[in-house]
């Protein structure tokens, strides 16, 4: 169980989280979600006593992480994969850390071959392809065989095979039992992993909920419409208190509407249309329109 | 390339046969009776240093150098000082010669010092350290005695071995067993190159970084191996920069009797200014690591 209470980080005059409070609990799979810039890995750095917190606190099972003597055997962390020095072997990697919190030689073989890395152990970390060195640093994160573990964008750079096995590693891992967090800024994966989300923007909580609930309350869809008269359209479903906006392919969309209603409107305004159409909004979509909401702007840019 | 592709592929049988759970855990236990966590943390260090190959390249480099330079500077005074009027015979001093490749060689030291912490931050691996070790504290002592091991070792063999072929190839002009401040010189010699170290280690702890140390260090202890220490205007501020104050105990000052070359401070309190020194830039980095998000 990972509790997060009121974390705060300022840089100068900058604040990167603001006030986080949420708990994770064991036997889930906890995403994670923000876009990217959002203070999730700051929000994690903070977790882990890497960064130090303006203010609040972050117990992990009852004690700071910095309050361990022997940290891997109760939390293990995937950060980035860069974290290994390029010019070690990726056997001798692991076993310095083994070697750091007394765990035995034997449990480096192990993970080694739990992450499909034992053909390659005596390979230098530096001739290793992103993916390898993913699954190096996810190696590392089981060492211990912790109870908690902590992953910061585990898929990113990732084959589809590496992202499936990830997501069934980490799925595996709550089913024993441990307390997996994870974090990412791509709503469809948190979708088919994570059972609970925390979704955080800017630093604050925008919320904390189950994937299901999210999912539902968020993608409710919207009707898409083609119109050769797109500004009186807009006048009129505006004034009906209709949510619009203009898509890059020229049609509208409307939020929080039904077809029908759209229909109705459109014939007692007699406008022309040449299609109405309900489309059920990618979750991806839902959770920029959730950001959007709470920045004071609809959806902003700056994704990978 | 197969490794390669054998590392990309996702391991496909024991996961999907008998559920993550056996493949994840440990099959053994993993947490055994919890030892002393510094030892633990050396032994990690230790681990580290063993498996990168700029230990080896920095503290070989620092030997043969030492060495080497001495060996040559020996084989010079052989040569031309049958060929000197006697006073400059009488003045020679054997110890000179023998410690005059440290002056260089400790460069390859300070390299070794300063990749010790400074490749680190390079790569990233420091947020790994922190991570397996959180204690701030914990991890530098682990660290600074974990460097401190091998760079000693380096240092005794270096002394012992320059000491053996300047006299040999000093030959006539070697020096005298049982020669004053000769015991002295050879303790003061490896104290210098291992406090040099860590001294090094502690400027890069301080700056996070191996190249800025590097491109600090390296100028002025390279200039104070010309000579710095010894330009009349200058050496009464040259005098105690890290890398010379050790210079009086290993006769490399010049005669302390002559007012040209004199020093303010006696062999023993020159290597306890170098003491000092690395005491500073170590406490110096450590606040910084203290302080800083890594």
């Amino acid at each position: 169980m990972i509790e997060v209470r009121e974390l705060r980080k300022r840089y100068g005059r900058v604040v990167a989280v603001d006030g986080l409070t949420f708990t994770v609990r064991p036997g889930q799979v906890t995403g994670f979600l923000g876009p990217n810039g959002a203070g999730k890995s700051t929000t994690m750095r903070m977790m882990l006593g890497l960064d130090h917190p303006s203010g609040g606190e972050v117990l992990i099972d009852g004690a700071p992480y910095r309050a361990r003597s022997a940290p891997l055997r109760h939390v293990g962390a995937l950060l980035d994969a860069g974290a290994a020095h390029p010019g070690r072997r990726a056997f001798h990697h692991l076993l310095w850390l083994a070697r750091s919190n007394q765990i035995p030689r034997s449990r480096v073989r192990e993970v080694l071959s739990v992450v499909g890395l034992a053909d390659v152990a005596r390979r230098r970390v530096g001739t290793f392809s992103l993916g390898m060195a993913q699954r190096l640093g996810v190696a590392a994160a089981l060492l211990g065989d912790p109870p908690v573990l902590l992953f910061d964008e585990p898929v990113n750079g990732l084959d589809p095979a590496g992202v499936r096995w990830i997501r069934e590693l980490m799925r595996g891992l709550a089913a024993e039992g441990r307390t997996v967090f994870v974090s990412s800024h791509l709503m469809s994966e948190m979708a088919l992993t994570a059972d609970h989300l925390v979704v955080i923007d800017r630093g604050r909580l925008l919320a904390d909920t189950g994937t299901r609930e999210f999912v539902a309350a968020h993608s409710g869809g919207y009707v898409r419409i083609r119109t050769p008269e797109p500004e009186r359209l807009r006048d009129v479903l505006a004034g009906a208190g209709v949510e619009v906006r203009s898509a890059s392919d020229g049609t509208l969309r409307a939020y929080g509407v039904e077809a029908a209603r759209v229909g109705e409107l459109v014939s007692a305004h007699r406008l022309t249309v040449h299609e109405i159409g309900n489309q059920p909004a990618a979750l991806e979509e839902a959770f920029m329109r959730l950001v959007g909401q709470a920045a004071g702007q609809p959806g902003r840019g700056g994704q990978e | 390339m197969n490794g390669a592709t054998s590392g990309e592929r996702a391991p496909s049988g024991p996961v999907a046969r008998s559920g993550p759970a056996r493949t994840v855990a440990a099959t053994g236990p993993v947490s055994r009776t919890v030892g002393n966590p510094l030892r633990a943390v050396v032994a990690a260090e230790l681990t580290k240093l063993g498996t990168l190959r700029s230990t080896y390249w920095t503290l070989a480099a620092a030997f043969v150098v030492t060495v080497g330079l001495t060996a040559l500077i020996a084989l010079s005074f052989r040569t031309s000082l049958p060929h000197q009027p006697p006073q400059r015979q009488a003045d020679f001093d054997p110890l000179f010669a023998t410690f005059y490749g440290v002056t260089l060689g400790q460069l390859a030291m300070v390299v070794f010092g300063v990749l010790a912490v400074g490749v680190e931050y390079r790569s990233g691996s420091i947020r790994a350290s922190l991570l397996a070790v959180p204690h701030r504290g914990r991890w530098y002592v682990g660290k600074v005695l974990a460097a401190a091991v091998p760079s000693a070792v380096a240092a005794v063999a270096t002394v012992l071995t320059t000491l053996v072929v300047a006299q040999v190839v000093l030959g006539p002009y070697a020096v005298p067993t049982g020669a004053d401040g000769l015991s002295a010189a050879l303790v003061g010699a490896g104290l210098h190159l291992t406090l040099l170290t860590l001294f090094a280690l502690g400027v890069a702890a301080l700056l996070r970084s191996a190249v800025w140390s590097l491109s600090a260090l390296l100028p002025v202890f390279l200039l104070g191996s010309q000579g710095l220490g010894n330009v009349p205007g200058l050496r009464t501020v040259t005098q105690y920069l890290p890398d010379q104050t050790t210079w009086v105990i290993m006769h490399l000052a010049g005669p302390q009797d002559d007012p040209r070359w004199a020093r303010e401070y006696g062999p023993w309190t020159g290597v306890g200014i170098l003491v000092l020194w690395t005491v500073a830039a170590l406490v110096g980095g450590y606040l910084v690591l203290r302080r800083r998000d890594a």
